[in-house]
């Protein structure tokens, strides 16, 4: 299954919902070109939900944390949202679990972002 | 059980990839190993494959990876090849150091050795070999007790 993504605004938070495999190749330069795109129109408050991902590699962890830093670069904020126990897996095993902030309810995570 | 060997040489692209994935994932479940064990070592397969088309063979399509699978019904042992110029296990860095916890890649083989119970790398002049080990549960390794 490869990767899709959308994007949708709630509360001036961009919400992108990503499904199925984050893996080198065309997962990975999904997320890259969708990051690269939501900053570029200026949005500053990014929530990725991963409800959908079925599969996450090394590559996909490394496009979380290249989106992660992207858009901290940019004066803006990432958070994670509904992570699935194999993702939340790999990010406990390779201690991203303490780097991002990550939701499991999408309105708490949209109010969690600073207004 | 007597062991049963099953090995591909494969192009260095990224279709390899998925299939030495894909080989994993079945030949794990059909050795004993349940869904969750299964996808770690497919995903070991999978990381150790990208390294050998990526960073060993650099995606050249003179050079193969060769992947054997090998089950005896107390480990699974999966070996994979590559014609690169090798690769020096010390010089790799802690991708759970601080200094490197932010950095985009570097978590391939500290994910493998996460997932499989034993990794051993040799050097085949030129290529790298990699032999990744997961013990079905319950089973001893050599030498140890399996209530270790």
């Amino acid at each position: 299954m490869t990767m899709k993504a959308s994007t949708r605004q709630v509360d001036g938070v961009t919400i992108v919902d990503l499904s199925g495999r984050i893996t080198l190749g065309e997962g990975s330069v999904v997320l890259r070109d969708t990051i690269r795109d939501v900053v570029g129109q200026g949005n500053k408050q990014i929530l990725l939900n991963l409800g959908d991902v079925t599969y996450i590699d090394s590559s996909g962890i490394g496009e979380l944390v290249s989106a992660y830093t992207s858009v901290r670069n940019q004066g803006g904020e990432l958070k994670l949202l509904n992570l699935t126990k194999k993702v939340h897996d790999l990010l406990q095993i390779t201690k991203l679990y303490t780097v991002f902030d990550i939701k499991d309810d999408e309105a708490a995570a949209i109010s969690a972002f600073a207004k | 059980m007597n062991a049963t060997r099953v090995s591909y040489t494969l192009d260095s692209s990224l279709e390899s990839v998925n299939k030495a994935e894909s080989a994993a994932h079945d030949i794990a479940t059909k050795s004993g190993f349940d869904e969750d064990e299964a996808q770690r070592i497919s995903m070991a397969v999978r990381e150790a494959t990208v390294n050998a088309v990526l960073h060993g063979n650099a995606y050249d399509p003179k050079k193969r990876v060769t992947i054997a699978f090998e089950t005896t019904g107390k480990a699974l042992t999966v070996a994979i090849r590559d014609e690169g110029k090798g690769v020096n296990t010390d010089e790799i860095p802690d991708p759970l150091a601080p200094e490197n916890l932010l950095k985009q890649s570097g978590r391939g083989i500290f994910l493998i050795r996460a997932f499989m119970d034993e990794v051993r790398f040799r050097n085949m002049n030129p290529g790298t070999e990699i032999t990744l080990i997961k013990h079905v549960r319950g089973e001893a390794r050599d030498g140890e007790e399996a209530s270790k």
